[in-house]
């Protein structure tokens, strides 16, 4: 399979210019990197390295608050033999590797530590194949998520993991992040979507992970590599489960007036044994920015409102969405709205995928965050983020997936008041907390990247961080990959080591 | 952090910091991937279920249960889990072997099944992965890794499952002489079964939906209701969906078949001839191994790369 793609990736690519010296490639290099430019263009092509600041500067970051990134020579991989062959040249050069799709990442996992060489994934774009038999598509790493569902069209099946950040997010860092979406709460996220992937490992050797029979042989390496954060290799072709779209769908907005009973009612549609495809929750403040930017037609005097999709055979949906309805109605839901055709449905989903972009009209700052709560315990959860946010005097937005627990509290906030920036950290701090106390988890689809890493140690025992280490070790031994995220750094292995001293002032001037 | 768990931490005790060690559940998988080395000591993991929480859909169950029992107690509230039931079979069992049930297309892979997972480590002591929510991104994902282990880099004493709802209904066709692909609308079929000449299908969900499709397959060919599975042959072959809907031409090699379509499982007379893996698989398995049970004492004698 690993051969057969790396041919496939090459005929969609075709040839390239080489031999142009690392002097010409755009821009100024940093003097210590001038050998090992030379040998990256030497390696994949002059046309797909860059060394300048601006290059340099862009790849530093992610889309989180995280600004200490600090890449080393960006290389634009055409396919696999590419980054095999960047990976190769890095190591020769005792230098680490971090790879990276759209940095939409909110955590920090895609900002280089250390200066490494950075992987650029986007020219890696394409659709590979589409296998209706095996109910698979092969994808470059760098596809954007939409792209594909948009692809995939034609064929009556879609890929069902749907972030919010979908229009611009790649399948690679979906991937590296085991990302979620509305969507996951009946589909599951990413790691239930991936049935292979093709990696370059950090001694640059290629392997495929996973298969598309139903029970690969030996251990689930794929199911391990799901979620690593760029940290145990690079992946170069992904294999995604094709979904079925389903043949009914019905979507409903609940309004209520009050935030206790649109939480009350999400535990109890799903104590009713009912899983809709998506329940998602957005408080006033919310839905009044949503408003603002986006009239989705939400009504602004509920103090929360839940968007709710059932999906599946038609009966199925209209028995469920009645069911949903009638415990709305219970639970004191001062309106329900069913979508009565495809432009209305349309129209409330762009509403709730809107919403990060709405926050630019309420404060020109905002920190996402992304914690995991049972299900059943919403109600509690949400009375203590307001007491946190209102005690640092912050504003917050709530926009999340209700359905499983998955909150993302957004922190509002002006960071020219002065003092601002610590009283954000430390609300978001407490909320954290707040939400391992109530037997949650760190994160639900953003990942642990630099953001959360010192927060492991909250979460997990010396043990319990010692095994993950030994995960991570046995796919990069010499920790080569992305190092300095995800373990907190008594953990990291020989991560430290990897992390060239970052001549910092030398690039940024 | 997860509790401390007495059940737990005798497990751990009986397993010790050294010497060869396997763990037994109901034995039903036994020989999965190799017979246990000569003189490993064996060992039981506890049972019970610790926690059922419907409205969270989870289970908290320790890894010595039966399947049939954990399920009786999910069936109160119309759940049950992904993991296969088989006569004795354990959670542990279900999940150290990995093969999912033959119901996967309505009850998803054992693989997804996994939430958290605490079990003991080769030196003994008891480490936990994952975490107790539905979703979680917890680091690297040790819960994916464990099933399918054989035991060969911990053992599991306990596990928080993601529980499913029951169809409300359930009902078992059989359609004479249709071809393997004949139940592709049918969006309520929880599991597809084909032995090269009929088709069974478990059909799952509302009244009203199982009632269509069953009328759809009765339009479609001869069809009857029948109350459940055909016996499976004994030997289980992993292979893409595309081979599983057209195994009768490799029927030879496999004697009598059941092909589980839409999930590429054919269960065969005949054993699966050993399947080829790619050197840099191999040599990464070896590198798990390695560095999970330096001495490898948890089941020595198993190894994954040898289930068919």
């Amino acid at each position: 399979m690993a051969n057969t793609l790396a041919a496939a990736t090459r005929r969609v690519l075709g040839s390239r210019r080489r031999g142009r010296g690392a002097a010409e490639v755009a821009g100024a290099v940093d003097a210590g990197d001038a050998a090992l430019v030379a040998d990256l263009v030497e390696a994949i092509g002059d046309d797909r390295v860059r060394a300048d600041t601006a290059a340099r500067y862009l790849a530093s970051r992610d889309a989180s608050i995280y600004r200490e990134g600090n890449a080393g020579p960006v290389c634009y991989p055409g396919s696999t033999s590419d980054v095999a062959a960047c990976v190769k040249v890095a190591i020769r050069h005792g230098r680490a590797v971090s790879p990276r799709g759209a940095g939409t990442g909110l955590a920090g996992g895609a900002a280089p530590l250390g200066q490494p060489v950075v992987l650029s994934m986007t020219r890696m774009d394409k659709l590979l194949e589409v296998d209706l038999d095996n109910g698979v598509a092969w994808v470059q790493p760098g596809m954007v998520n939409l792209d594909l569902s948009r692809a995939l069209a034609p064929h009556g099946v879609h890929y069902a993991p749907d972030p919010s950040s979908q229009a611009v997010c790649t399948i690679g860092g979906n991937l590296a992040n085991n990302s979620g979406g509305p969507h996951c709460l009946a589909y599951g996220v990413t790691s239930a979507h991936v049935v292979a992937v093709e990696v370059v490992l950090s001694d640059g050797s290629v392997v495929t992970l996973g298969d598309v029979t139903a029970e690969p042989a030996g251990y689930d390496l794929r199911g391990a590599f799901v979620g690593s954060e760029g940290m145990c290799g690079i992946a170069t072709a992904v294999a995604v489960r094709l979904t079925r779209n389903p043949p009914a769908v019905c979507t409903m907005l609940l309004c209520f007036e009050d935030v206790s009973d649109a939480a009350a009612t999400v535990s109890a549609i799903i104590a009713a044994g009912i899983v809709p495809a998506a329940i998602e929750m957005m408080d006033q403040r919310c839905v009044r920015a949503i408003e603002d930017f986006a009239q989705a037609g939400y009504p602004e005097d509920a103090a929360a409102v839940l968007l709710v999709e059932v999906d599946g055979p038609s009966g199925g949906v209209a028995i469920a969405s009645e069911r949903v309805d009638g415990i709305a109605r219970r639970n004191q839901a001062i309106s329900v709205r069913i979508a009565a055709d495809e432009d209305e449905r349309a129209r409330l989903w762009k509403g709730r995928k809107s919403a990060f972009g709405a926050v630019a009209n309420v404060m020109p700052d905002y920190y996402l965050h992304d914690t995991v709560v049972p299900r059943t315990r919403l109600v509690e959860v949400l009375e203590r983020i307001y007491e946190i946010v209102d005690r640092h005097d912050l504003l917050v937005l709530n926009v999340f997936h209700a359905g499983d627990g998955n909150l993302h509290p957004i922190l509002a906030y002006d960071s020219r008041v002065p003092g601002t920036d610590e009283r954000v950290q430390a609300a978001g701090r407490e909320i954290i907390e707040m939400s391992l106390d109530m037997g949650g988890a760190l994160t639900g689809e953003h990942g642990i990247g630099v953001e959360k890493r010192e927060y492991m140690n909250r979460m997990f025992t010396e043990v319990d961080l010692d095994q993950q280490s030994r995960l991570r070790a046995s796919f990069d031994p010499y920790c080569r990959m992305n190092p300095g995220k995800v373990l907190p750094s008594a953990h990291s292995c020989s991560d430290i080591g990897a992390l060239r001293a970052a001549d910092a002032a030398g690039v940024w001037g | 952090m997860a509790d401390f768990d007495e059940a737990l931490a005798a497990f751990a005790a009986e397993v010790g910091p050294d010497g060869p060690v396997c763990v037994r559940g109901g034995g039903t998988r036994w020989h999965l991937g190799g017979e246990a080395a000569p003189g490993t000591r064996e060992v039981q993991a506890p049972a019970g279920v610790v926690a059922f929480e419907p409205a969270e859909m989870t289970v908290r169950v320790r890894a010595g249960t039966p399947v049939a029992e954990l399920h009786a107690e999910l069936t109160t509230a119309g759940q049950r889990t992904a993991l296969p039931e088989r006569a004795g079979g354990t959670v542990g069992g279900a999940l150290m072997a990995g093969e999912s049930s033959i119901a996967r297309l309505g009850l998803g892979s054992v693989r997804e099944a996994l939430l958290q997972a605490r079990y003991v480590c080769a030196d003994g002591r008891i480490a936990s992965a994952g975490a107790a929510t539905v979703k979680n991104v917890s680091g690297f994902d040790l819960c994916r890794l464990l099933v399918g282990s054989l035991g060969t880099l911990g053992l599991v004493g306990e596990a928080l499952l993601r529980t499913v709802p029951v169809g409300e209904t359930e009902r078992w066709v059989r359609l004479a002489g249709a071809e393997a692909g004949a139940v592709r609308s049918c969006h309520t079929a929880a599991s597809v079964l084909w032995d090269g000449t009929d088709v069974w299908t478990l059909l799952s969900g509302y009244e009203v939906d199982v009632d269509e499709d069953r009328g759809r397959l009765a339009a479609l060919c001869d069809c009857e209701d029948v109350d459940g599975p055909p016996e499976l042959p004994p030997h289980r072959w992993a292979c893409t969906p595309a081979e599983a809907a057209a195994f009768d031409a490799r029927n030879g090699a496999a004697g009598p078949f059941v092909a589980e379509i839409g999930v590429g499982v054919v269960h065969a007379s005949e054993p699966q001839p050993s399947r080829s893996v790619e050197p840099g698989v191999v040599e990464l398995n070896r590198r798990f191994k390695e560095r999970f049970d330096p001495t490898g004492r948890l089941n020595p004698g198993r190894d994954p790369l040898r289930k068919p």
